[in-house]
């Protein structure tokens, strides 16, 4: 059987071609997402692209993913911050969507009025535990209301408020699901049924909106978003199947010209002994976007971020040759470095502090305390110190000539001892940028999949 | 009728797990909803917890001297967060040494608490207090 895989990326159409016979990527193509007119057209060429380099092929099975015009855009409403609201964006993002901003409490005017601003495609709406607060999410239902935009809500808080926020979707005309409560109970966290109720909100929006209903009609599986896929893919890997065991813990990494990807797969529990667990507990695939780390649209962020003085002094390289490079860069978002040449070695110097920034705020945080009976350690988040591998996907460290130099960004760090970044891991690379493919291929033969996988995402130290 | 949800924890760095337990059993069993918080609980993840749950009362515990350190200024934070009138009931071994309780019990009234428990409080008196604070019969 053959099958064909496609990504509508924001820039590329990328079709992937595979021989479950052979247990291989015969191909792969690419050609400019075409969104502003019809995605055909891109898909075409690429399709041509493809004859072009096999000769005439003929697929059984097409299955596709997007983020097409940046994905589906999204904001995440919660109670507390770092309770229903993080456990909101964690959701969200697991999901695969784009969650541009995440409100706590009852939201302000001000709020309200960004949020029109943002335009989002959704909106995730939290808050209270079941049988907790029920004021804040009804509040924030009603705001929601008033914004005169054509979003889809889904709730997923207090299941106690159910019943008014429904009066008040039902009478504005909103477009709206209620779902299964992100945290039911105190500090626990179930958001499969809200990650579920995104994918599905997805691809009906995506399809509408995004002009993706003539390639829907030919395929029978469903378009998911390209971030779920390839979480898809890096689940995969890391578990395995029931008959190849998967390579463990996980971290991969994906960084783009507007934002960095960082994807764990690990319990994360805590590598010493004498811990305090602190916070929300967080899911095994865990999926987080910077929105602020990327190597073009975002550079001018990451710089404000990093000491470039600093830089300059430990690698050696004029000050005036960096800032020379991201001023280029920023001006011209389509700028490449020339292979070998001094403007290659700062952009991975840049992609190697922008993974950092993005691992640290990923990866969970180790404190010691000292307390009355000695020293004690609390640990926020998870603790990545142990996991074995980490992939990078994405052109900057694709294309770079030296990938593992980029990609120790994501190691534990010295000067930052609290951040619980992997101490020790191998660096891999996924050249083909097959992972969205593999993790689409997943959801019809994981078997294949995984062995494709394992050929195909190489060790590089 | 419906449960009250009660929030408790041990304040501060106090890591003294066991009596923790043995509370949140006792409180269980007496028909509270109770959000245990566990050991080294600050006073903002009481706040968020209680604001989150819609809580009725926070009990707080502490048991390795410093409790009253640990308690100062709690009041003034529920009332910031909104948790306005919350009823907030401290217990355990709260000060250091040998203190006349009565002057403990006034620091801690003058700090905002509703109830203040002495050592070798039985759990059954806090759950007839809060039963009477919460209007249960």
């Amino acid at each position: 059987m053959n099958y064909l895989t496609v990504d509508f990326g924001s820039t590329f159409t990328k079709l992937t071609f595979i021989d479950s016979i052979r247990e291989e990527v015969i191909s792969t193509s690419a050609a400019f997402t075409t969104i502003d007119t019809n995605v055909m057209d891109g898909f075409g060429k690429a399709l041509q692209n493809l004859e072009n380099k096999i000769g005439q092929f003929k697929y059984d099975r097409l299955l596709c993913c997007s983020s097409a015009a940046g994905g589906l855009k999204m904001v995440a409403l919660g109670l507390v911050p770092e309770l229903t609201a993080k456990a909101a964006k964690m959701a969200a993002s697991s999901a695969g969507a784009k969650v541009i901003k995440t409100y706590s409490f009852e939201i302000s005017k001000r709020e309200q009025d960004e949020i029109y601003q943002i335009n989002p495609d959704l909106v995730l709406l939290c808050g209270g535990t079941d049988g907790g607060n029920k004021e804040v999410i009804i509040a924030n239902a009603i705001r929601l209301s008033q914004i005169e935009r054509n979003f889809s809500i889904i709730v997923a808080g207090n299941k106690s408020a159910s019943y008014q926020i429904e009066e008040i979707f039902s009478k504005s005309g909103k477009d709206f699901v209620i779902t299964d409560n992100v945290m039911p109970y105190f500090n626990n966290l179930v958001i499969e049924p809200a990650k579920s109720s995104i994918k599905d909100l997805f691809i009906r929006k995506i399809v509408e909106a995004k002009g993706l209903s003539t390639i829907q009609n030919m395929t029978d599986f469903k378009i998911i978003p390209t971030p779920l896929a390839v979480m898809y893919g890096c689940e995969l890997l890391s578990k395995g199947t029931s008959k190849n065991p998967g390579i463990g813990d996980l971290m991969a990494i994906d960084i783009g010209g507007a934002t960095t990807d960082v994807y764990s797969m690990s319990k994360g529990n805590p590598s010493v002994s004498n811990v305090m667990i602190k916070g929300i507990p967080e899911p095994y695939s865990k999926r987080s976007v910077e929105g602020d780390l990327g190597m073009r649209y975002s550079l001018s962020s990451v710089c404000e971020q990093v000491d470039i003085e600093m830089l300059s002094i430990k690698y050696g390289i004029d000050i005036k040759i960096i800032k020379d490079w991201i001023e280029l860069c920023i001006n011209n978002p389509d700028t490449i470095s020339q292979n070998g040449s001094i403007q290659e070695r700062v952009e991975a110097i840049i992609a190697r502090e922008a993974i950092s920034i993005a691992v640290q705020r990923h990866a969970g945080v180790m404190e010691s305390i000292f307390t009355p009976m000695g020293e004690i350690y609390t640990l926020t988040g998870k603790d990545l110190t142990q996991v074995e591998s980490v992939i990078g996907i994405g052109g900057a460290i694709k294309n770079s000539s030296d990938p593992t130099f980029i990609l120790e960004g994501a190691k534990f760090d010295l000067s930052n001892i609290t951040s619980t970044k992997p101490k020790n891991p191998c660096y891999m690379i996924d050249e083909k940028y097959i992972f969205a493919s593999m993790g689409l291929l997943s959801t019809v033969d994981k078997d294949l999949a995984f062995k494709i996988l394992k050929k195909e995402i190489k060790q590089i130290n | 009728m419906e449960k009250k949800t009660i929030v408790t924890g041990v304040i501060g760095a106090d890591v003294h797990a066991v009596g923790n337990k043995i509370l949140a059993f006792a409180l269980d069993q007496a028909g509270f909803n109770v959000v245990n918080l566990g050991v080294m609980v600050s006073q903002e993840e009481f706040i968020a917890a209680a604001i989150e749950t819609n809580a009725d009362a926070i009990l707080v515990s502490s048991l390795y001297g410093h409790g009253e350190i640990d308690c100062n200024g709690l009041r003034e934070k529920c009332n910031e967060a909104g948790l306005k009138d919350i009823p907030l009931l401290a217990g355990g071994n709260i000060v250091v040494g040998k203190q006349e309780f009565s002057e403990v019990e006034k620091r801690f009234i003058a700090m905002g608490f509703t109830k203040v428990y002495p050592p070798g409080t039985q759990i059954e008196t806090t759950i007839a207090d809060l039963n009477e604070i919460l209007g249960i019969k």
